[in-house]
């Protein structure tokens, strides 16, 4: 056991490092250069100017490798640095976003498998039937969607023609002066469009896992068995055969994650949702380097701990695993 | 089938605008006819704002908030006069290269430390530190001296005469008091900034909203409106939805937004006035192709540009002639357009040797075809439907022409800067002064500089160089009316049209006024009656 | 024989069966445009500006005062295009990968998975936004890059299917027989991995149309005045109060090819599955 962590953690350790290589290699190279968020030009304000004394400042005239190596060694010290566009310390400006995004994903994570695992047992108990093409259909409009369009439909009908919703932001505006339940009902309220959204849009894996692996679990000797045994049909799907059934999701789960962190920003965009996707947007636009790797590694660092957790809980749950390191 | 519904539904609501029913407006009384405190202004922001500070900021949600935080010795009033603002007022000596500055002698920071000319000293100081970050230098390069006489008395020695330098005194005068002994640069206070303003910093959250509250010892009173809160939504079509269910009070519209049905506007009012900026499609005159005047001639008269301004701009929005708006003292009504004539282009492209010899459409001359790329950035769509229309209106005459819209950074970093283009579809933003300098005089071409083209013209040298040397407006007036009518006849951008701003505003604010400034110029005095106060302030 | 069988068991499974005619007739409609359309997508009438649908428009106009119906049709043949060429760059590349991990193993597998691991850990459309800005936006790169960036899937599941191969009796006697190295991988093993690869190749134009979609909100999709459908749904997005059908008909278009391709991809999954072959 002490070996096989070992080794997954240092097989970890060169991922990591990679992707911060990667991220490196590929921004330094990157035409372009700081914005400093500007987007526009003014005849008044000399932006090259400015860019130019920003280069000397923070020695973005060295070799990328030599910056590299600067950024790993203040790494070491949990140093992400500053972003260029306002000075704030990377880390800070993660730690707004990252509790907003988990916060989103959480929600619609949990309603997903809420959702997700009756609807696909419901498509395997009914294999071939209205019932499982109409799931299939449903869990597939979502997957199909292009997600800003749906959400601007729904932004439209739910937040101005009916009124009902908020539409974009996650608090309202006077929220600082509320008591603490209404500021979390208000929150709640904003909240609905986007979880509910990407519920939706996120259904498909989860409930065509479900009920592909409960077919094939259902063929097992053991199903039957328990069957024979004369076992009430939805004790033997339930207890028996969704558990083993429901195993991999794990794995799925964890690869799953990174565009859960980052991946969001179209959606944080049309959503003006202060997370990550659109953090790690803005920066690569800036060229905001410090925050592109920090969003980088924090996100793959989550994901590979998120992995690394997933691969234990299996190993926890299923005994057929041995510890072998072998995927 | 029912899947669809949703969105089907919300169509049929799109299409016959069926909102919520309007809640009535009461009808003012008397009362309400007297300005009142109380109430939010809400703006929305595509961006965050980056950094609180009037010296490092460059971009427009930085600028905007500053706005209402920091004031500069000088201001522009409703009628686009240079006015006191800090300063109570100024004299300026014969020679124009000696000013004094009588500052305001009731002026509190924000924290209740009183101004002195030290606050402005120091500004100057930072504005010429080469460490300090700030894009803003290059309109202090020509001062020799800035010394505090006594408390509350400025004098500003110049090396030359430089005739925007009072303008460029509007810059935001920020406190000595703060950031001394700290690196400018990375100083809290960009976060948390300390001004002069009608308005206080109350709080930041990035990517959410930036809220300022009244500043109850404003040197020209207490403004009315309690509370502003600029909420930063990223993308212009929610911030629009955002408007009609009335959380924002406040946002610039497009021309397309501008016309939508009137039930969209029950409760705001909408405004149009012309903006201080102009859009062009300028020429790589190092390039040999556009380097022939006839060929420039014949690009401009083989644009429909009525057509454009009806289609991009929907006719909010004027020709333009030459580098200053209508607005400007500076413009010359008299300088004629280049009609449309495409006839004409034909045979001026054909004087030039340019001619359609293996009939493939495209005009070609020794063997190479009429061809060339035009650059513009990403995210300003009337700049990309220009574009797209040019290139249909170009392939009339036989000249080909690629559309590559670019992402800011590149745009600016590895074509724009480089004059790495063969044409290039942009905009300015004009100071309320003529002087472009910067944009056109030969001097100023090189990496990084603002005359990207490469125009190079001795004589408009010289009348841009005395533009900036002489201080009576009639005389600059003659100087810079021969720069318009020069450009306009030697084309080396083919100037568009000047857009018109198109701001809307919640119905419930008073004393909105539309000025040659703009709305916005008063806000201090906007209000809201009692009765229609939207939002209260908790105590 | 094997295929006949599948064919029968694919006309069987009507999802699959509705998606594919319904892919038959978005292509064959985005082939034959230029018979279906006399507008040409790409003439501009400003004074026609944002017409609603009509006889002579049938999909209405859009802002430049363009047919959106021809701009569907031709736009429908860009965005066939990337979806295509994208997977197959992306299937080539991941069946590459993943044939060589999985046959050679050792130092290799782990290197290539390593690598495969890296790309996994990266947002996808993070990692595309960034060769993005390398590359600047038109419709090739916009194909080679999703392209590109979408094979380590792929590439995982061809490993795992060739790992439990090459044990199998006839790699093992190719082998015996001294075949070289690529012959056994592309001749012996190549043709039981068709399925899988057929599969994820389905799934996997429709994720490339998305995301194609996702680029062009973005601006940074095909270049103007090319039409896809991804570009005339996002200038949609600004006319939405005026002109609902410029969002509506492109945002139909996509979900409904997406899904046909989807539910196509899942019917061949179905029909191939080996454990209902018995």
């Amino acid at each position: 056991m002490g070996a096989y962590l070992l080794r997954r953690l240092s097989l970890t350790l060169v991922v990591l490092v990679g992707i911060t290589l990667l991220t490196s290699v590929v921004m330094r190279l990157a035409p372009g250069g700081l914005t400093g968020g500007v987007t526009d030009l003014s005849a008044r304000a000399s932006a090259h100017e400015q860019r130019k004394k920003f280069i000397a400042l923070y020695d973005l005239d060295k070799p990328w490798y030599v910056q590299y190596g600067r950024w790993l060694k203040r790494l070491s010290r949990l140093d992400f640095g500053r972003s260029f566009k306002d000075d704030r310390p990377v880390l800070e400006k993660i730690g707004e976003r990252l509790p907003n995004t988990l916060l989103l994903n959480f929600l619609s994570l949990g309603l997903v498998f809420l959702v997700a695992i009756p609807v696909g047992v419901l498509a395997a108990v009914k294999q071939n039937t209205f019932w499982d093409r109409a799931v299939s259909v449903f869990v597939f409009v979502g997957f199909s969607v292009p997600t800003f369009w749906l959400a601007l439909m729904l932004m439209i009908l739910f937040g101005v023609n009916l009124g009902w919703l908020p539409l974009s932001g996650l608090h309202s505006l006077n929220a600082d002066e509320m008591s603490f339940a209404a500021y979390g009902a208000d929150m709640g309220k904003h909240l609905i469009l986007p979880v509910l959204i990407s519920t939706f849009t996120g259904l498909a894996g989860l409930s065509r896992f479900v009920r592909n692996g409960l077919l094939e679990v259902i063929r097992q000797d053991y199903i039957r068995t328990a069957r024979a045994k004369g076992l009430p049909e939805s004790r033997v799907i339930f207890h028996h055969a969704l558990r083993n059934a429901l195993l991999p999701v794990i794995t799925i789960l964890g690869l799953s994650l990174p565009d859960l962190i980052g991946g969001g920003f179209i959606f944080e965009t049309i959503f003006a949702f202060p997370g990550m996707g659109r953090l790690g947007f803005d920066a690569i636009m800036a060229r905001d380097f410090p925050v592109v790797m920090g969003v980088g590694t924090i996100a793959a660092f989550l994901t590979l701990a998120g992995n690394f957790l997933a691969d234990l809980a299996y190993a926890a749950v299923d005994p057929r695993i041995r510890l072998s390191g072998k995927r | 089938m029912k899947f669809f519904l949703p969105a089907g539904f919300s169509v049929c609501c799109l299409l016959s605008a069926c909102g919520r029913d309007p809640v009535p407006e009461p009808a003012l009384s008397a009362a309400d006819l007297r300005p009142t405190r109380g109430d939010t202004f809400v703006e929305a922001s595509l961006g965050d704002p980056s950094r609180l500070n009037p010296l490092l900021a460059s971009d427009s949600a930085s600028g905007s908030v500053n706005g209402y935080l920091f004031n500069g010795l000088v201001k522009y009033d409703r009628d686009l006069k240079l006015v006191g603002d800090l300063a109570e007022f100024w004299t300026v000596s014969p020679t124009g290269l000696d000013i004094v500055f009588h500052l305001r002698k009731n002026v509190l920071w924000h924290d209740g430390v009183p101004l002195t000319a030290d606050d402005v000293v120091f500004t100057y100081q930072r504005l010429i530190d080469p460490k300090v970050m700030t894009p803003y230098g290059s309109d202090f390069a020509l001062v020799k001296s800035v010394t505090a006489v006594d408390p509350h008395t400025v004098r500003v020695v110049y090396k030359e005469p430089f005739a925007p330098a009072l303008e460029s005194w509007g810059i935001g005068i920020v406190p000595q008091h703060i950031f001394q002994n700290t690196d400018f640069n990375t100083n809290f206070a960009n976060r948390a900034p300390i001004g002069t303003g009608p308005y206080k910093f109350q709080i930041l959250k990035t990517d959410e909203k930036t809220v300022l509250v009244a500043n109850p010892h404003y040197f020209e009173g207490r403004p009315n409106i309690d509370r502003v809160v600029i909420r930063v939504i990223p993308d212009s079509s929610v911030q629009f939805l955002e408007l009609r269910s009335q959380s924002i009070d406040s946002m610039g519209l497009s021309p397309d937004q501008y016309m939508a049905y009137d039930s969209f506007f029950k409760h705001h009012q909408k405004f149009r006035y012309p903006s201080f900026s102009y859009t062009f499609f300028g020429f790589n005159l190092q390039r040999e192709l556009f380097k022939d005047l006839r060929v420039r001639q014949a690009l401009s008269l083989a644009l429909d540009k009525r057509e454009i301004i009806d289609g991009v701009l929907l006719g909010y929005g004027r020709s333009a002639t030459g580098p200053f708006p209508p607005s400007s003292w500076a413009f010359d009504p008299t300088v004629p357009e280049l009609l449309f004539d495409p006839v004409r282009a034909k045979a001026l492209l054909a004087e030039a040797g340019w001619r359609d010899t293996d009939g493939d459409g495209v005009l070609d001359k020794d063997g190479k075809p009429f061809a060339f790329t035009v650059i513009t950035n990403q995210g300003n769509k009337m700049r990309e439907q220009t574009a797209v229309i040019l290139q249909a209106h170009l392939a009339r005459v036989g000249i080909k022409v690629e559309v590559r819209v670019l992402e800011w950074s590149s745009f600016i970093h590895d074509f724009v800067d480089k004059g790495n283009f063969d044409a290039i579809i942009l905009g300015w933003n004009l100071g309320r002064d003529p002087d472009q300098y910067l944009i056109w005089h030969s001097s100023q071409k090189g990496e990084g500089r603002y005359n990207f083209i490469g125009y190079q013209n001795p004589l408009a040298d010289k009348l841009w160089e005395d533009g900036r040397r002489t201080f009576d407006q009639r005389e600059r007036q003659v100087i810079y009316r021969k720069l318009h009518r020069m450009l306009a006849e030697d084309l080396p951008y083919i100037f568009l049209y000047y857009p018109e701003a198109l701001p809307t505003v919640h119905k419930r604010f008073q004393s909105v006024i539309v000025a040659p400034a703009g709305i916005g110029w008063n806000f201090r005095e906007w209000y809201v009656p009692k009765s229609l106060q939207r939002y209260r302030l908790a105590s | 024989m094997m295929w006949r069988y599948y064919g029968i068991r694919f006309l069987g499974n009507r999802l699959a069966l509705a998606g594919a005619i319904a892919l038959l007739f978005i292509g064959l409609a985005a082939w034959t445009a230029p018979l279906l359309t006399r507008h040409n997508p790409n003439e501009q009438r400003l004074t026609e500006r944002l017409q609603s649908p009509s006889a002579n428009h049938l999909l209405g106009t859009d802002d430049l005062g363009r047919d959106v119906f021809s701009r569907m049709l031709y736009g429908g043949r860009v965005s066939l295009r990337v979806g295509l060429l994208a997977v197959a760059i992306s299937v080539t590349l991941g069946t590459l990968v993943g044939l060589v991990a999985g046959y050679w193993g050792g130092v290799t597998d782990a290197v290539l998975m390593r690598l495969v691991d890296i790309v996994l850990c990266f947002p996808t459309i993070f990692l595309i936004l960034m060769v993005i800005a390398f590359l600047e936006p038109s419709l090739w790169n916009v194909m080679a890059v999703i392209g590109f960036t979408s094979w380590p899937g792929l590439a995982r599941l061809v490993r795992g299917e060739t790992l439990s191969l090459r044990e199998r009796d006839f790699v093992l006697a190719a082998r015996g027989l001294g075949l070289s190295a690529p012959r056994i991988l592309f001749v012996h093993l190549l043709p039981h991995l068709v399925a899988p690869i057929l599969v994820s190749a389905t799934l996997g134009v429709g994720g490339a149309i998305l995301t194609e979609s996702a680029l062009s909100f973005l601006g940074l999709g095909v270049q103007p005045p090319l039409a896809s459908w991804g570009n005339i749904l996002t200038s949609g997005k600004d006319y939405l109060h005026v002109a609902w059908w410029l969002s509506i008909f492109p945002g139909v278009a996509i979900l409904v090819t997406v899904l046909a391709l989807n539910l196509l991809g899942e019917g061949l999954r179905d029909v191939f599955d080996p454990r209902e072959n018995q």
